[in-house]
């Protein structure tokens, strides 16, 4: 019973976090109807900004720098490349941002060579324990952070008038820009938010149990895409419980791998992507996803 | 030489005039010049002339799905994968405790193609009900699913440490390094290949042609531009998409079979999602939606690392592997990423709408024909 407490707890933890990067991805395709496959380097970027300032500025100012360098990358995304674009298939856009992943995830490895760079967060590996169940402050800071992150954002994508811009340009973008809504800087406050988040999710992702900041954490952090996906793409409810069925799934998959060995090594990268094809084969648009209808 | 021959039959077959056309002479250049290369390159080139082939029929496979009908995969390494593993599986001899059916190697090609078919059509409920990038995220599971299995079902594929690939031996031919010497040239296994690969992707290019301009490539071509449009005027939708994804397997499943006859090992790294990006990168940079782009696309993206390897020295900034600079791989990897950058937002259409773009006001062409 304790593990299983311990294992909920910690994929909750990892969960809120999976729906950060979940939830600046849903961000985006809202604003733009653009899936940004670039996200997983958006992250890397913001995860390496702070890596590589902790020690000479403080971690606090480091992820403050973060946060905002991985908000410029975002934005020089869309300035430089997605406004540069034509034509009107949104398919295609999506193909450009597999080109600028390529181009940033090749950039960010090869600084990163087969170094693990520590964040310098102040929690280290100290635990806290209650009763029989222990867990790493790490986790509990995770949980907090994205908890109260995700709540400013849901706040202000609904009261702000620059929640409300958002919303409408995904409403209607012709009516949006009739009303005077400007949807080049709605577009780049989405990318900008998106890479901020994601720079936050780095923090996370990396802090203990986990090494550090390598080139394997831009495949964790794929797992926010069946993440997004199995929420529903336009979703931001769909997003937050997506990272939790994805936090959970996984947490759950690797603890108790031991019992499931005749699955092979390895479940627990494996079980998000598993959910997400079953929710897909009864929802194809997801949990929460509005079922797309057409007027002809 | 079959395809000198089949080349011969299609050109009498069309219109007189098409000999009085330049292009006709360059086809029969290109032709030539392809079966006599193997005698006068070293093994290196020929090697990466057969990954550019092996690597060109996959492209076209996924050029047919997400170029002509629209539909994202990420998951194309998980085909060639079972192509490749496919193969060994059936062809292997069972040593080393690994399983292998010790089938006629022809046959075992034939039938990993076969499943990697069957494993695309197990995904079809999916595939054919998801459009776009959604089908995209959906298809990376394939790619961990893939990376799961590839490393954990040891009997099948030998692990990490990945598994022999028997030679293939057709009508008597072993394509391995026993040597044959044909006009004074030793040829080995990559002289032999190359023939054998000319022939694949010749007819892989052909087949995927007449997809295209008959029936099946109006209707991917009509569910690609508008999906509601096609339903209506009586395309089934779902199940061209399933299609498109079955037949784009296959296509990846001999692309799988191909490579791994080249490498004459099959590891399981290889086989993860930087592969199935580099395949997007093909067909973005050679045009979506023709063969002649996917190959073009094929070409460039596997043999640009090659180039780079071979001429580090003389370039700038592109260093030997393990020197601390730039390394070749890296390198190509930035070209292809903002070449997929540049082509979609200037080049609509990429390399293969230049040579069209060229030949359109002699011939009268649309650019649809040209696909």
């Amino acid at each position: 019973m304790t593990t299983f407490v311990e294992l909920m707890l910690n994929g909750l933890s990892m969960g809120s976090v999976y729906a950060l990067i979940a939830l600046g991805f849903v961000v985006i395709f809202r604003a733009t109807e653009v899936v940004n496959f670039a996200h997983a380097s958006l992250l890397l970027a913001g995860g390496y900004f702070i890596a590589s300032l902790h020690d000479d500025i403080g971690f606090w100012p480091a992820v403050l720098v973060g946060i905002a360098g991985a908000a410029v990358v975002g934005a020089a995304i869309e300035f430089l490349v997605m406004r540069r674009y034509r034509g009107s298939d949104h398919s295609v856009l999506a193909i450009v941002t597999i080109g600028v992943d390529i181009l940033l995830t090749t950039e960010l490895t090869r600084r990163l060579g087969t170094d693990v760079l520590s964040l310098g967060d102040p929690w280290g590996d100290s635990v806290l324990t209650v009763g029989s169940v222990s867990i790493a402050y790490t986790r509990i800071a995770a949980f907090v952070a994205a908890g109260l992150l995700i709540s400013v954002f849901l706040l202000a994508f609904r009261y702000t008038s620059w929640g409300v811009a958002m919303r409408a340009a995904a409403e209607s973008p012709e009516t949006a820009a009739l009303m005077g809504v400007r949807l080049g800087r709605v577009s780049l406050g989405a990318w900008a938010v998106a890479g901020g988040l994601a720079a936050v999710a780095a923090l996370f992702l990396t802090v203990f149990p986990t090494p550090g900041l390598e080139r394997a954490t831009s495949l964790a952090a794929l797992k926010a895409f069946p993440a997004a996906i199995l929420g529903g793409l336009d979703s931001t409810t769909g997003a937050l419980v997506g990272g939790l069925i994805v936090g959970v799934t996984e947490s759950l998959a690797t603890g108790y791998q031991s019992e499931l060995t005749f699955l092979g090594r390895g479940l627990g990268d494996l079980a998000p992507y598993l959910v997400m094809t079953v929710i897909l084969l009864i929802r194809p648009a997801g949990l929460f996803g509005t079922k797309e209808l057409t007027r002809v | 030489m079959s395809e000198v021959l089949a080349r011969g039959r299609e050109l009498r077959s069309r219109n007189r005039t098409r000999l009085t056309r330049p292009r006709t002479y360059v086809w029969i250049a290109g032709v030539v010049l392809l079966l006599a290369l193997p005698f006068y390159l070293d093994r290196f080139w020929l090697q990466a002339g057969l990954f550019a082939m092996a690597a060109a029929i996959g492209a076209i496979g996924l050029n047919l799905l997400t170029g002509a009908t629209g539909q994202l995969s990420m998951g194309h390494a998980f085909f060639l994968a079972i192509g490749a593993y496919g193969y060994c599986v059936f062809a292997g001899d069972g040593e080393g405790g690994l399983t292998g059916l010790g089938l006629p190697t022809w046959i075992a090609a034939a039938l990993a193609v076969g499943v990697a078919g069957i494993a695309g059509g197990l995904f079809s409920p999916i595939a054919g009900r998801l459009q776009g990038a959604y089908l995209g995220i959906a298809t990376l599971a394939l790619i961990f699913i893939g990376q799961h299995v590839l490393f954990n079902a040891h009997d099948l594929t030998g692990g990490s440490n990945g598994r022999d690939v028997p030679p293939l031996s057709v009508f008597g031919i072993t394509f391995d390094d026993s040597e044959l010497v044909v006009a004074a040239v030793p040829f080995g296994a990559s002289e032999k290949l190359w023939y054998a690969g000319l022939v694949l992707l010749f007819g892989c290019g052909l087949f995927a042609r007449g997809v295209l301009r008959g029936r099946p490539g109006r209707a991917m071509n009509a569910i690609r531009d508008h999906r509601i449009a096609a339903g209506v005027i009586g395309v089934p939708v779902a199940r061209y998409r399933a299609g498109v994804f079955v037949l784009s397997s296959m296509y990846a499943g001999l692309a799988g079979v191909l490579l791994a006859l080249v490498f004459q090992r099959t590891v399981p790294d290889y086989f993860g999602i930087t592969l199935s990006l580099e395949y997007l990168a093909m067909i973005v940079i050679g045009g979506l939606g023709s063969v002649a782009g996917a190959v073009a696309g094929a070409a460039v993206v596997s043999l640009l690392p090659q180039l780079l390897t071979r001429y580090s020295d003389a370039l700038p900034l592109v260093s030997a592997p393990g020197t601390g600079g730039i390394t070749p791989g890296e390198a190509s990897r930035y070209l292809y990423g903002a070449a997929v950058v540049a082509v979609v937002l200037f080049l609509p259409g990429g390399l293969a709408s230049i040579a069209a773009r060229r030949s359109r006001p002699k011939s009268g062409h649309t650019p649809g024909e040209e696909q």
